[in-house]
């Protein structure tokens, strides 16, 4: 343009002059909207875990791995880390598995059962997790629902004893961080434009194809958020294990709340705190740079 | 065909997760029903009784009301911070809008517990003692996130030309902000603040840390009375929250649609 043009009156420099103003000016006032969560964000998040994790390093002696020896070096230290994140693992799988088709379902119903289906989303997040909790133990005990239908449909003889085990754990935390899995890949397949399969198919594309390399692709940003979501849910989750499994499936979670309410073992606490805070900003990297790894092959 | 099958299998599975997800509803409801003192369902009978208990479950009207505040003031203070961050970021007014945007998201991924720890012994280096600012802050940093989703979400899909439309037009600017951008914000404020409002009413981990013998929050009240006695009025009080909650999601659907609430979730 500039080489064309000649800027005898020196108005480009101006023009120039003037969108620097413009944009020092709109930088401060993003800074002033910015500044109140910034706050919040500095002061009262990222300060309290910055000290936290220097506490995790303090000994009677002043630097020291101590605490984190004492929950890595220990065959049993080590089952905490693997027991939370086995139960991360195995929920953030299983709500995949039944929550990624369960969101095209979603975006494919209308009207009344559209909203039965939502409703039956939101719902159960007014239900507190301490109750819902509770109402698993009931469902699962030897005499309960879910093992009395087993016995009536003959798939079982006997109870099976599904309460106090990994499967109450599982199902449990299922249950509760499930919605955390369908809404972010709902609210992205919700917005595929349906014309894209119809124009993979117009164009040769059988619907198996289309999916793959249309449908799939386009959903990723949903799925990343929602593994994000469930994973980092399930992986501290503390009621769920607590009332579910109590004593037998020491996690993480279930320990700092150990270490701070009962033995008063602050070193051990924030130890196993900085461990799992460790697992939650590597969900929050990793899970960034997929999502802009996404957007830039778009 | 097979897209028709596709789909049949798609909703089928929606419809089998609904269930799953309502199971435990239904189990909480009917044993609130119980007429026995064990919070089981009801067999051979139903009582009204555990309603009528709630009010007099020992510390029951004083937890309610310290979680009731504490939701609604720190959801109204995240939607404001929310909204005026989310423009900033929104409209690139900053930079590194896409990190800060993370980094307002980032506390939901953060554990519970830690989060409670932290802020316990930072507010304690200060000197922080009293027990309702000290929620109400950590609150703010739990609600944040899920406004700042949301909101975020909802002003990337909103056409900011039209309050400029809208000014030429010969609005006045808080007129044009309150009559075409609050209006076309209206599902996103209401995801977020149902969202927020539920998070903070139901928040344990945090929460634990900084309540005292006097003062305690709802959920860690329903812990220690299902750890004391697992009665059902435990179950007719969460009856009655989820009662609530429906009415809330029946005008919301009736106002704004629930799949454009559940499509800001993103």
């Amino acid at each position: 343009m500039s080489a064309v043009v000649s800027d005898r009156y020196g108005l480009l420099a101006r023009v120039r002059c003037h969108d620097l103003l413009a944009r020092v000016r709109s930088r401060r006032v993003g800074l002033t909207l910015a500044a109140p969560a910034l706050f919040v964000l500095i002061f009262l998040y990222a300060a309290p875990l910055a000290h936290l994790l220097a506490g995790s390093f303090r000994g009677p002696a002043g630097f020291t791995l101590d605490a984190y020896g004492r929950v890595l070096a220990d065959a049993y230290g080590r089952s905490l880390v693997w027991n939370s994140l086995r139960l991360g693992l195995i929920t953030t799988g299983l709500t995949l598995v039944v929550g990624y088709p369960a969101a095209f379902g979603l975006a494919m119903s209308r009207g009344v059962l559209r909203s039965l289906f939502l409703a039956s989303l939101f719902l159960p997040l007014a239900a507190s997790v301490i109750a819902k909790a509770f109402a698993w133990t009931i469902l699962l005990r030897s005499h309960g629902v879910v093992n009395d239908t087993l016995i009536f449909l003959h798939l079982t003889d006997k109870p099976i004893r599904m309460i106090f085990t990994q499967t109450s754990l599982i199902v449990g935390a299922a249950n509760i961080f499930l919605p955390f899995m369908i809404l972010p890949i709902y609210a992205v397949v919700a917005q595929i434009d349906p014309r894209l399969t119809e124009a993979a198919a117009t164009l040769g594309s059988s619907p198996a194809r289309a999916f793959l390399r249309v449908v799939l692709p386009l959903s990723t940003p949903g799925v990343i958020a929602g593994v994000a979501l469930v994973f980092s849910l399930s992986v501290s989750a503390y009621v769920v294990p607590n009332l579910l499994m109590g004593e037998n499936y020491p996690t993480l979670a279930t320990t700092i709340a150990k270490a701070f309410l009962l033995i008063r073992d602050p070193a051990l606490g924030a130890a196993a705190g900085a461990i799992l805070m460790a697992i939650g900003l590597a969900v929050v990297v990793v899970s960034n740079r997929l999502s802009e790894q996404g957007g830039s092959t778009k | 065909m097979t897209g028709a099958l596709a789909r049949i299998v798609a909703i089928a599975f929606m419809a089998g997760a609904s269930l799953f997800l309502l199971a435990p509803l239904l189990v909480i409801a009917a044993a609130s029903f119980s007429p026995t003192p064990v919070f089981d369902l009801p067999i051979g009978g139903a009582s009204l009784r555990w309603y009528g208990a709630v009010g007099s479950l020992d510390g029951f009207w004083p937890a309610l009301t310290l979680s009731l505040e504490i939701a609604l003031v720190s959801t109204a203070i995240s939607l404001a911070l929310g909204t005026l961050t989310g423009i900033a970021i929104v409209r690139g007014l900053i930079p590194g809008a896409s990190i800060l945007a993370a980094a307002l998201a980032s506390p939901l991924m953060m554990p519970g517990l830690v989060l409670g720890i932290a802020l316990l012994q930072f507010f304690r280096g200060f000197g922080l003692t009293q027990v309702f600012p000290a929620l109400l802050m950590a609150h703010v940093v739990v609600t944040l996130p899920y406004v700042a989703r949301t909101m975020i979400a909802g002003l990337s899909r909103f056409d900011f030309t039209l309050i400029d439309a809208a000014r030429t037009l010969g609005c006045s600017f808080p007129a044009s902000i309150f009559r075409v951008m609050a209006p076309a914000l209206a599902p996103a404020y209401l995801t977020s603040g149902l969202f927020a409002f539920l998070a903070s009413m139901d928040n344990y981990p945090v929460s634990i840390f900084l309540t005292d013998a006097r003062m305690k929050t709802l959920p860690i009240k329903m812990l220690q009375y299902i750890e004391e006695s697992p009665d059902p009025s435990i179950a007719a009080l969460s009856t009655l929250i989820l009662l609530a909650t429906l009415a809330l999601l029946f005008a919301a659907d009736r106002v704004v649609g629930l799949h454009r609430l559940a499509g800001l979730s993103e």
